[in-house]
């Protein structure tokens, strides 16, 4: 692909489109809407962990005044789930509760607080059944009966197992000096949105309209379709600006199909916003998760042969579990060349809210694992721990031993800045000072579709009328900027400014289909398309104006600062649609085929990864254990930046998201409930609390991302936490081998270390787990980066799985 | 959203005038300052009131004679960013600037942050959740969910400025429907989370009387999560006079670790007539911390909570000594 100079305004910074609206308060957010006739909707949800429904009686909560309707389980039966293996929920439960805060019943009344008073007036009889609250408990055949029942065909409570072996992993470690086993805790942890979900529906002459916060505007009116029981023609989902997702926007939510079926029934328009303490129950979080490393390394430090065990804490319900157990293992080969990996991993149910994916989605908690484990090799080999990891480093445009294709990659050139920005390798060393230093990698969208179809992932029309030019697109501005993506994208190929690009975003009646704000992918998938798109403009209005000026070779016109040869971008238009009547262009994109011959081969590829490293300067007080940051200097291989504020925007949001994890949030419970689900409790830090990020940005110029560019706003969070670990170790000589590093786990590690134990504070033992033989598969040739038709048409040779 | 219960909202014009209404309306009605810890309550309904009777602004800080004396209406803003306290009580200026969030201190003020209400991570909690649970002593319910066997509720005294007033030996002033009386600070509480002040619910703390004696430096400490917004879950304030550098006297009082300010007499008693070092500064704030117990209802664990009292009673010390008398 050319790059073209920066006279355009890719590689532009550009503050957003929408800054103005958002600062003074007039964006409308869903909770903003108000349409005339309006009800109010709450939701009745479970107060206890796990318990078989009785019954219901909403008779008193229904002859309250105000109150317009009430409906339960019965009313909406059709079961529903993000991913096609995991249709698991119901929009209310209507036989048994699963955690304190599934949906039960919901009222629609007149306003919110006669809706809440009718649902403490509906009376739920509960028979209760035995919580279970542990991924050890889970594991262990149930008591009374399995969380899932009629999803899993066990007596536990496993969810999902995964195992895998690539390459011989008994060579591999019979190769190696020195083999070392670690066991890590990831706590789980939730997104923390400012804003709150919500839905508004309205149903006139047979259809329904639906405005929400979601980062998933198409998966949204899929679920509608299918538990409303309405063709998709007669629904349109309309994205409500966006007050951040995280990831916790990225499944089709109890309330937006309630309010759908509430609409239908009552005839008004009906809203639903979750408080505070709802939305910590929605969740779609981090799953907290056990880690067990054993790796082979040579004397030098090179990974011979790697296992790892992971075991996800996944809450009650499935939404994208059966996905984030693959992420926990499939990534780690991207950025680390492991010439020998097997992965087990399993998911199990417990009485807690629904986990999901979380930025970085599956990913944090692996990467946290292997630089901790990496850092205990190497400091066990008396090598620098940052050596052993360069060592070890991926090649760019190399294949991966789970044959996942790596092209663009900054990982050295990463390392290179933080190391040097940070003056790592000169830094004071005293007790109670360290820094750490981590890397990372992240997909730039998922390579296969939620739902299996050969249809492109992102799709664009550009319209050009006589009154200029709009851009129209399924994405999902989330506050990521993707609007100002896709506008820049078209002002570069049609010579004019941002601001001038009409954006018509998230709109399932007016635009076409984009999968949805989720891994990391719009900037990527979209933006290829509206690249694809534009481009077709531009030569059309091109062509015309040539064809004006009676010029033949279509190369001596230019285009830019809002000119098309000698004519105006306006005059251009008018020029365009008087030669070819109504312009429309399209542009779509889809992913090659790039994940090898084997079952479960679809969850890792991505058509390019982003890569990160960061450095973090931590003060940590032996005597309080109190860890506090001093600064982070982080940088991200972007491909290439086409705006460059809203690039470190997302970057110095990660890294900030990190902090929090490494260092405080936690989604505890305690007899059953979450612990803390509010803002205060939940400890996240505010930016008061943020300490100074210095951001670089490598370009490496992607093959295939649109002007090369690949992924932000996932990639930065991953370093971050395993380095404030690397960077306590560094002040004080103690491992905290989980996350948060609280205060009292310092103390407790540098107890152990003063009475001769093992100098660390974190989970002892990985429990057993019945993985089952791995599915082997033979790796790829290293420099085999086929995809596509070429790729699997060589499938028929290579010796894939056994 | 949570909302707030439907209230009816009154506006007396004095002191008196609350204090007579709120007495009138008994149960049913609660007075209100600045409202940053009563709102909040209320959307959880900790309280059920059906009416809210505004405390009327009140005179601001005025410099006296031998002290300072602070209307109950003054902000925590006002107290922290104030020159004549920052110069002569930096201690309690410090407790009122480190309490919750700038916007929350602009909103906040002293009358309410010293009747601020025990906090508890099983009662702060919204009515669901605390129904879920099985409701508590505090509110609604028969048992402690922290300590079962107990009797009693052993939810915090949270408030920061609290401990600063009792180290300096402060006097409130509660106005009544018949006039006002004087108490000394330290007899406004009591140890009980639920019934934690020694005052008539419809008694209006109108005012608050800092003495300045000359020579006394003053410090607080305040141990949270989050510098920019958390509750304590442990405090030191002190008030030390020295001369030269032996303790003529030296009052402590800790935050957040009982059900009222927990004044710790022992230690500053112990420090009198000591050279101030570092053997004298463990020695009393081991003392100090002796009293103190934490119990599994705050941020972070009581364990650790316990070990950290020492930490900031020696802290404060420590401050105090390095101020200029
Ligand atoms: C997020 C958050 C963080 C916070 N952090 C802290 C903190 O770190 N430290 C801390 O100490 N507090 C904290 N608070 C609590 C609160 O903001 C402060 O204590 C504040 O000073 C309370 O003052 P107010 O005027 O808003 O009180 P209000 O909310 O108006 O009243 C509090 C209580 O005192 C009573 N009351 C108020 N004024 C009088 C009066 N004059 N006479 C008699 N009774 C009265 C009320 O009836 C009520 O029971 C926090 C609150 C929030 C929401
Ligand atoms: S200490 Fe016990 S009684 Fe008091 S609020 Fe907490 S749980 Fe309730």
């Amino acid at each position: 692909m050319t790059v073209p100079d920066r006279t355009g305004s890719v590689g532009r910074s550009y503050p957003r489109l929408d800054g103005s609206a958002k600062v003074r308060g007039q964006a409308v957010y869903a909770d903003d809407i108000a349409l005339p006739r309006m009800l109010h909707c709450k939701i009745l949800r479970a107060q206890a962990p796990h318990a078989r429904i009785l019954s219901i009686d909403a008779s008193a909560a229904r002859r309250l005044p105000g109150v317009v309707a009430i409906i339960t389980g019965r009313d909406l039966p059709i079961r529903f789930g993000i991913l096609p293996v995991s249709q698991d929920e119901a929009a209310l439960e209507e036989h048994k509760v699963r955690y304190v805060g599934d949906p039960v019943a919901a009222v629609a009344a007149v306003d919110e607080e006669t809706a809440a008073a009718a649902c403490e007036a509906i009376e739920v009889e509960y028979e209760l059944l035995t919580p279970v609250m542990t991924i050890e408990e889970a594991l262990k055949e149930a008591t009374d009966e399995p969380i899932q029942e009629s999803f899993s065909r066990r007596r536990d409570n496993i969810h999902r197992l995964v195992s895998y072996e690539f390459g011989d992993l008994e060579a591999g470690f019979a190769a190696a000096d020195h083999v070392r086993e670690d066991v890590f805790f990831f706590q789980g942890n939730t997104h923390l949105p400012m804003e709150q979900h919500s839905a508004i529906a309205s149903h006139v002459d047979g259809r329904l309209t639906l405005w929400s916060s979601t980062q998933v505007v198409h998966y949204v009116h899929r679920a509608l379709s299918r538990v409303l029981e309405l063709p998709m023609n007669r629904i349109r989902v309309i994205g409500a600006v966006h007050g951040g997702g995280f990831g916790g926007k990225t499944d089709p939510f109890a309330h937006e199909i309630v309010v759908g079926k509430l609409a239908m029934l009552t005839g008004r328009p009906v809203k639903c916003t979750l408080t505070r303490e709802e939305v910590f129950y929605a969740h779609r979080g981090r799953h907290p998760t056990l880690l067990w490393y054993r790796t082979g390394v040579t004397r030098d430090g090179r990974i011979t042969a790697m296992h790892l065990r992971t075991a996800l804490d996944g809450g009650a319900y499935g939404s994208y579990g059966a996905a984030s157990v693959f992420y926990t293992g499939t990534l780690q080969t991207v950025t680390y060349d492991i010439p020998a990996y097997k992965f087990e991993g399993v998911r199990v149910y417990t009485n807690k809210a629904p986990c999901g994916p979380k930025r970085g989605h599956g990913t944090p908690q692996g990467r946290f694992g292997i630089e901790l484990h990496l850092e205990k090799i190497a400091h066990e080999l008396g090598l620098d721990p940052v050596e052993v990891k360069r060592r070890n480093f991926v090649k760019p445009f190399s294949r991966t031993v789970n044959w996942l294709r790596v092209t663009s990659c900054g990982l050295e050139e990463c390392t290179a800045k933080v190391l040097e920005a940070s003056g790592y390798a000169q830094r004071e060393r005293r007790t109670g000072h360290g820094m750490g230093f981590a890397i990372s990698a992240y997909m730039s969208g998922a390579g296969t579709a939620i739902y299996w179809n050969d249809m492109p992932h992102s799709e664009v029309q550009v319209k050009v009328d006589r009154t200029g030019a709009t851009v129209y697109c399924g994405a999902m501005d989330i506050g990521q900027g993707s609007d100002m993506v896709l506008a820049q994208i078209a002002a570069e190929e049609l010579g004019i400014e941002p601001r001038d690009v009409r954006l018509v975003t998230a709109d399932t009646d007016l635009t076409p289909v984009d999968l949805g704000s989720y891994s990391s992918r719009v900037t990527f998938m979209a933006g290829n398309a509206a690249l694809e798109a534009a481009r077709k403009m531009r030569a059309l209005l091109v062509e015309a104006v040539a064809d004006r000026m009676g010029v033949a070779d279509l190369e001596e016109i230019d285009v830019g600062g809002g000119r098309i040869g000698e004519f105006s971008f306006e005059e251009a238009c008018v020029i365009a649609t008087t030669r070819f009547g109504a312009l429309s262009t399209t542009g779509s994109y889809k992913p090659p085929r790039i994940g090898g011959p084997f079952k479960g081969s679809g969850v890792g590829p991505s058509p390019a990864y982003s890569y990160s490293a960061a450095v973090v300067d931590v003060e940590a007080d032996p005597r309080t254990g109190i860890v506090t940051v001093g600064k982070v200097w982080i940088a991200h291989d972007i491909g290439r930046s086409i705006n460059p504020l809203l690039v470190v925007g997302q970057v110095e949001g990660g890294v900030y998201m990190g902090l929090g994890e490494a260092l405080m949030e936690e989604q505890e419970y305690r007899k059953g409930l979450h612990k803390w689900p509010s803002m205060l409790e939940y400890k996240s830090p505010t930016f008061l609390d943020t300490p100074p990020i210095e951001t670089f940005l490598v370009e490496t110029i992607d093959p295939e991302g649109p002007y090369g560019a690949k992924e932000a706003g996932q990639g930065p969070l991953l370093p971050v936490i395993p380095a404030v670990n690397a960077a306590v170790f560094d002040a004080l000589g103690v491992w905290v081998d989980e996350t948060p590093i609280t205060p009292e786990k310092v103390l407790r590690a540098l107890d152990a270390k003063a009475k001769g134990k093992p100098p660390r504070h974190g989970p002892r033992s990985f429990p057993a787990v019945p993985y089952g033989e791995p599915i082997r598969v033979d790796p790829p040739a290293r420099d085999d980066l086929r995809v596509g038709a070429e790729l699997e048409a060589a499938f028929g040779q290579t010796p894939g799985a056994h | 959203m949570l909302r707030l219960p439907r209230l009816r909202y009154l506006r007396p014009a004095s002191a008196q005038e609350a204090a007579t209404v709120a007495e009138d309306l008994g149960t049913r009605a609660m007075l209100v300052a600045g409202g940053t810890d009563l709102f909040p309550n209320l959307k959880r309904r900790q309280f059920d009131p059906e009416i809210l009777i505004q405390v009327p602004s009140l005179p601001g800080i005025v410099k006296e004679a031998g002290g300072f004396s602070l209307g109950a209406t003054v902000t925590l803003a006002q107290a922290a960013a104030d020159p004549g306290l920052q110069v002569f009580l930096p201690g309690f200026a410090e407790a009122a600037g480190l309490v919750s969030s700038p916007p929350l201190r602009n909103a906040g003020t002293l009358g309410g942050n010293l009747c601020v209400d025990t906090r508890c991570n099983y009662y702060n909690q919204s009515h669901e959740w605390r129904k879920s649970i099985g409701f508590c002593l505090k509110k609604d319910g028969e048992i402690c969910l922290v300590a079962p066997g107990s009797p009693r509720c052993w939810a915090v005294s949270s408030s920061d400025t609290a401990p600063v007033a009792l180290v300096l030996g402060a006097t409130v002033e509660l106005t009544g429907p018949e006039g006002s009386r004087m108490i000394p600070a330290s007899a406004l509480y009591r140890d009980d989370g639920m019934e934690y002040l020694a005052k008539e619910p419809y008694e209006v703390l109108s005012a608050i009387q800092l003495p300045a004696e000359p020579g006394v430096r003053t410090a607080y400490v305040k141990l949270r999560r989050r510098g920019s917004i958390d509750f304590p879950i442990a405090g030191a304030a002190v008030a030390l006079k020295l001369d030269g550098d032996i303790v003529v006297s030296c009052r402590i009082a800790l935050s957040a670790v009982a059900s009222h300010p927990l004044e710790v007499p022992g230690a500053g008693e112990f420090l009198a007539g000591k050279r101030l070092d570092q053997e004298a500064i463990t020695a009393a704030a081991e003392l100090a911390a002796k009293p103190a117990k934490p119990l599994d209802n705050t941020d972070l664990t009581h364990f650790w909570r316990k070990k950290m009292v020492r930490v900031v009673v020696e802290q404060a010390l420590a401050a105090a000594a390095a101020r200029s008398a």
